[in-house]
């Protein structure tokens, strides 16, 4: 599987790390809900074709990525850096 | 003050090696004396961190991934988001950035003890290059001058393109010795040539 960095171009997957799935939202930091806990650390729900998820370009940039792939082709459809995601998302540019 | 101490030590045998006799495929070289400055600018800073690693060593770069330049014993690129090697002989370097760069624009660290540099050139540089990293390393694809972070045998490296058949290769001063063994190796079967 190839992943194209948005900065260092098209590198084998042997240089990222593989950091989980990009849906879940992290609790408050203050939070004492643990059904809310649980659910961000255990709860997956494990679709199959298209998946957001993060990788960590630990062999390059070392920037972390959000990817779209699909898991049951390895096809890529997407890659923006997770810093811009989170960016885009607080500005209410992406839902 | 003191000397470094190349670490390629009895390994580093000049002369020509491997299938030399069919002519040399590539030189391998230790660039030596070099200041070796990683620089980093904060997410907003970049522009201004460009315009001073331009007025410290006279090479100004676009802020574009992987850009880089290179001048006789100077050289500078970016292998991560406002993140740079800027490298030259002079052993003020750190001092001249210093004096440009405020904490405002973003941090300097001085490597030149925990990096080696090896210039690889030659006609099949890029062939033997290619058995070690997983890159494009045509020139399409790797213009000269600019720079790259990536692997070699899960270990961490920056390259920079000298010119159409040269390489620099940064690589962890305490793996030189076996990385200098493996690219010997690697050259063989073209021929080289230790300077
Ligand atoms: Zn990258």
């Amino acid at each position: 599987m190839i992943i194209k960095c948005p900065y260092c171009g098209p590198r084998d997957v042997i240089e990222f790390i593989y950091q989980g799935d990009a849906t879940r939202t992290r609790p408050e930091p203050a939070s004492d809900d643990r059904a809310a806990w649980n659910a961000y650390v255990y709860d997956r729900t494990n679709p199959s074709g298209s998946h957001s998820e993060y990788w960590l370009h630990s062999g390059g940039c070392r920037q972390h990525l959000l990817v779209t792939r699909d898991v049951s082709t390895h096809a890529i459809s997407s890659v923006v850096f997770a810093r811009d995601a989170a960016v885009s998302a607080k500005s209410g540019e992406l839902a | 003050m003191a000397e470094p101490q190349s670490p390629l030590g009895a390994n580093f045998v000049p002369g020509n090696h491997g299938n030399a006799a069919a002519g040399i495929g590539v030189t391998l070289r230790e660039r030596k004396g070099l200041s070796v400055i990683q620089v980093t600018a904060w997410r907003d800073a970049i522009p201004a961190m460009l315009t001073a690693i331009g007025s410290a060593t006279g090479l100004a770069l676009q802020n574009k991934p992987g850009l880089g330049r290179v001048a006789g014993e100077k050289s500078v690129f970016g292998f991560a988001p406002g993140r740079y090697f800027v490298v030259s002989a002079t052993p003020d370097l750190e001092t001249r950035l210093r004096s440009v760069i405020s904490p405002e624009l973003g941090t300097i660290i001085d490597l030149t003890h925990g990096r080696t540099v090896i210039r690889v050139s030659g006609p099949r540089s890029e062939w033997v290059l290619s058995k070690l990293f997983a890159i494009d390393f045509s020139e399409h694809a790797f213009p000269i001058g600019s720079g790259r972070a990536t692997l070699h045998h899960d270990i961490h490296a920056n390259i920079q393109r000298i010119d159409d058949e040269s390489f620099d290769l940064y690589v962890f001063r305490t793996f030189a010795r076996s990385f200098w063994l493996t690219l010997g190796h690697a050259a063989e079967e073209v021929g080289y040539r230790v300077e």
